[in-house]
């Protein structure tokens, strides 16, 4: 008489699952995305979501320049969400990421703008790359200072650091654009001093090669060093580390002043092997967007290489249907939202089981 | 003994948490006008049993009958409705409410507060507690909150009441009124299921025990037919001695000298007021008193991890230097060559890491060692799989997450982490609460082995009669002050018991 009652499910948490289970229930996730995704695309627009998929797919892949582009993107937002990693890994929620690139930039640009004829590119880009790196780290430590000292909430303050760091962008297009509009224009067009050299013919190569030096560089950093046992041991209790006789107030200052350095190259990146000139959307809501990437990949540096895959693909591919088929790209957007939707939702099935009541008359466990 | 009808009835009940079986078709009777005592080790499943009654979790197997009448318990709600309420080990009180406002948190309908506080006030008259309904739970000793949570069971008229370790948190006093009024509810005809490892609790006041082992249903039997010794063989498995050792401390010397040590929290309370004394090598100095009466700021203060108002704490070296610890944070006290090992209160929130793993947690003295930038992860992981094989940990390996495992076995890590260091001076606090007394017996032959080895030992404890048993000397704190220092072979329950209450407790040596 072994009856059991029981609802129709119950949700339990799983103790353990092999990886290839967890990832297949990723994949079933991106597949439901997709399914959902077709289902909005016609009852919205009635177009085919066959080829809306191609579409988005040749955003990305399409031509050899495209996939550069995407590989350009990639490597920047990667560089941000590596940088914003080790203060979340620490529980110091750095959303400043947009702030601290934007600053970096600026400090590239203002060295392109100064010193451009005054110096050689051998010397003009050492130069460039000390100063960025000093200002993004500059605007990362002075909330770090307010947080170790006083305890004021990191969230704000890095936030509104963001808006200072636009409007000081702001101010300095109009003191440098030369004709009026606010806007900077390609720096040095014709001299190219500061620019980023080419190398194997392709312009986006070398950001690509820094960025793969940086991600390998964070995860041993976070990985396999003193320090980021230190970062790991405060995120997870400041008591602990105050108990072991770490110095929480030390390490926050630290670690912010490399989250700051690293935003600061990514700036350094965008503007001197990029963009070559700077506004106000230069950073283009990748300090933000970093959150995300950083996240999903569970602060791991090798997993951020394929979150923020996803993210530029998916980026890519809502620009391209915007092109293709005359939509606003807001319905990219909605895309995009509905895909991450299905990938965050995936970890509930991850680590949470639902067990219906057909399962649960299984055989009857005879155990030793 | 008269016909008792039983007020519930659970058949094969078997419940899994993953691969782990925690409840292995169980078979229990609960008898109305009853004191149930439910015992078994961390990890028998006591817990997750209690938890089915009370609709926290679902049994993956098995019928439970409240008065005869099978019945499905989905939620607490479900619970409720049958008159089953369960008072959990961690309170689950809003702290800016009233105790009145606590209890009909949650209730439907019109309510009248005034009514209510006079529904209360009838409980509290009719069982002895002492609730007044207007006062905030934030003002509330832990012994109040603890009766508001029971009152709070008993106006949703429930009649089964489930304790989950009740007495935890207790000090003597407070479990001796606490008895007194679970003793008057039974009466009432109430019944009471009490989840504890304590023996003498069960002993002084269960009429009726039943034991748990891995999962499974032991038995059960009549308290008055039983006797400490059985009922820890059958929770164990194995007959267990529980006579913890003495020796004589060989040669002991003045390790730390205290004097005058006085502490103020951040709010300004005074915590610890002129705390002079001496811990000597190869001894066990126990310090007993209420808790929350300065225990934890003394060993913190030792420890570097506490700023002093005034006072010194003296370490003394084998070569008769001295390093004075105040002002001083647990870096700079370690570098100064003092090996001082303290294992904290708080297990998972500052003696370990919980989501790291075993050699992570040991890298959290060693982490240091090494020149260069890169941790060295050999060392701290031959310290875990040393801890895990002299302690016998149950772990599935030393890259589990602490937090996976059992409180017993979390404990033995922490200790074993700080004695592997071969430190001069150990300071415990409250080293077994919650543990098992297996677990509990292990802890107590390892602190011996510290003492035999000549380290000077502070042991913290809650636990009376073990104080009185362990400890060649025993502090006495009352109110951050020091009572009285007795020597612990000689003193009795009672007279330490006076000096906690009561500043000399009105005798001293």
């Amino acid at each position: 008489m072994n009856r059991t009652h029981s609802p129709l499910f119950h949700i339990s948490k799983r103790a353990s699952i092999p990886w290839y289970i967890s990832w297949a229930i990723r994949a079933a996730a991106i597949v439901a995305a997709m399914l959902v995704c077709a289902l909005v695309t016609m009852l919205l627009t009635g177009a085919d979501p066959i080829r809306i998929y191609v579409t988005i797919f040749q955003g990305s892949f399409g031509t050899v320049r495209k996939f550069w582009v995407l590989l350009q993107e990639l490597s920047i937002l990667l560089c941000v969400s590596l940088a914003v990693t080790p203060a979340f890994k620490m529980r110091f929620w750095n959303i400043g990421g947009e702030g601290q690139v934007l600053i970096g930039g600026l400090a590239t640009a203002a060295c392109m703008f100064y010193l451009g004829d005054k110096m050689p590119s051998g010397l003009l880009i050492p130069v460039m790359i000390v100063a960025s790196i000093l200002a993004g780290a500059i605007w990362a430590l002075i909330p770090a200072i307010f947080k170790a000292r006083w305890n004021t909430n990191e969230t704000l303050f890095t936030l509104m650091m963001n808006y200072v760091a636009i409007q000081l962008v702001s101010y300095f297009c109009n003191i440098w654009d030369r004709k009026g509009s606010g806007i900077v224009g390609i720096i040095n067009p014709n001299t190219r001093a500061g620019w980023f050299p080419v190398l194997a013919g392709r312009q986006y190569l070398l950001n690509v090669l820094v960025v793969a030096v940086l991600t390998v560089a964070v995860y041993i950093y976070l990985r396999y060093t003193k320090h980021g046992y230190e970062i790991s041991v405060v995120g997870e209790s400041e008591r602990t580390a105050r108990y072991v006789g770490i110095k929480v107030e030390k390490v926050i200052l630290r670690t912010m002043l490399l989250s700051g350095a690293l935003c600061g190259i990514a700036g350094l990146l965008l503007v001197g092997g990029t963009d070559h000139t700077i506004s106000t959307t230069t950073a283009g809501g990748r300090g933000f967007t970093a959150v995300m990437v950083s996240w999903l990949a569970k602060f791991d540096p090798i997993f951020m290489v394929l979150t923020s895959f996803l993210l530029a693909f998916l980026s890519r591919g809502s620009s391209q249907i915007a092109q293709n088929f005359g939509l606003n790209h807001s319905f990219g957007d909605i895309l995009t939202g509905i895909i991450l939707f299905f990938i965050i939702g995936s970890e509930f099935f991850i680590n949470y089981r639902l067990s219906f009541r057909a399962s649960s008359e299984k055989e009857d466990g005879s155990h030793a | 003994m008269e016909e008792k009808t039983a007020a519930v009835m659970l058949r094969d009940i078997s419940k899994s948490f993953g691969p782990v079986k925690a409840n292995d078709r169980v078979w229990l009777d609960i008898y109305r006008g009853e004191i149930l005592a439910l015992l078994g080790e961390n990890g028998s499943g006591k817990t997750t049993l209690m938890n089915m009654l009370s609709g926290i979790y679902f049994p993956d197997e098995g019928q439970i009958f409240v008065d005869g009448r099978e019945v499905v318990i989905r939620s607490p709600k479900d619970a409720f409705d049958l008159g089953i309420g369960m008072i959990h080990q961690h309170f689950k009180l809003v702290d800016v409410f009233s105790a009145a406002e606590n209890v009909v948190l949650g209730l439907q309908g019109k309510l009248d507060m005034k009514t209510v506080g006079k529904r209360i006030r009838e409980i509290c008259d009719a069982y002895g507690f002492e609730v007044d309904p207007e006062q905030k739970v934030y003002d509330m000793s832990v012994s109040q909150k603890q009766q508001v949570e029971i009152v709070k069971v008993l106006y949703r008229g429930a009649d089964i009441l489930i304790l989950d370790e009740p007495t935890a948190v207790l000090t003597p006093q407070e479990t001796d009124k606490l008895f007194a009024v679970l003793r008057n509810m039974r009466d009432a005809g109430k019944t009471i299921v009490i989840i504890t490892h304590k023996m003498h609790e069960v002993e002084e006041l269960s009429d009726r025990v039943a034991v748990l082992r891995h999962g499974q249903f032991m038995g059960d039997m009549l308290t008055k037919d039983t006797n400490a010794q059985d009922m820890t063989s059958m929770m164990v498995g194995h007959s267990i001695s529980l006579n913890i050792q003495r020796p004589e401390p060989e040669n002991p010397q003045p390790r730390i000298v205290v004097e005058g040590l006085t502490v103020r929290s951040i709010d300004g309370i005074l915590k610890l007021e002129d705390v002079s004394f001496t811990a000597r090598s190869g001894e066990i100095l126990g310090i007993a008193g209420i808790s929350g009466c300065g225990q934890k700021e003394l060993l913190e203060a030792i420890a570097g991890l506490q700023p002093v108002e005034k006072g010194s704490i003296r370490y003394l070296h084998d070569d008769g230097r001295e390093e004075e610890l105040i002002g001083k944070d647990p870096l700079t006290i370690a570098d100064l060559g003092v090996s001082l090992s303290f294992v904290p209160e708080d297990r998972l929130g500052m003696g370990l890491v919980g989501s790291m793993d075993l050699t992570d947690n040991m890298a959290l003295r060693s982490y240091r060692r090494g020149k260069g930038p890169f941790l060295d992860r050999g060392f701290p992981k031959r310290r875990a799989e040393w801890v895990v094989n002299e302690l016998s940990v149950s772990t599935p390996g030393v890259t589990t997450p602490v937090r996976r495992l059992s409180g017993g076995n979390v404990q033995k890590v922490l200790v074993g982490r700080e004695i592997a260091s071969a430190p001069k001076v150990l300071l415990t606090a409250y080293a077994v609460r919650g543990l098992d007394i297996g677990a509990s017996y292990t802890i107590y032959d390892m602190i011996n082995l510290q003492k035999e080895k000549g380290v000077a030992v502070i042991y913290v404890g809650e636990d009376l009669d073990v104080l009185l048993e362990l400890s060649d000397r025993i502090l006495v704190l009352c109110s951050g002050k020091v009572s009285g220092l007795v020597d612990g072979r000689t003193t009795n329950k009672r007279e330490v018991g006076m000096m906690m209450t009561r500043l000399g407790g009105g005798k001293s040596e």
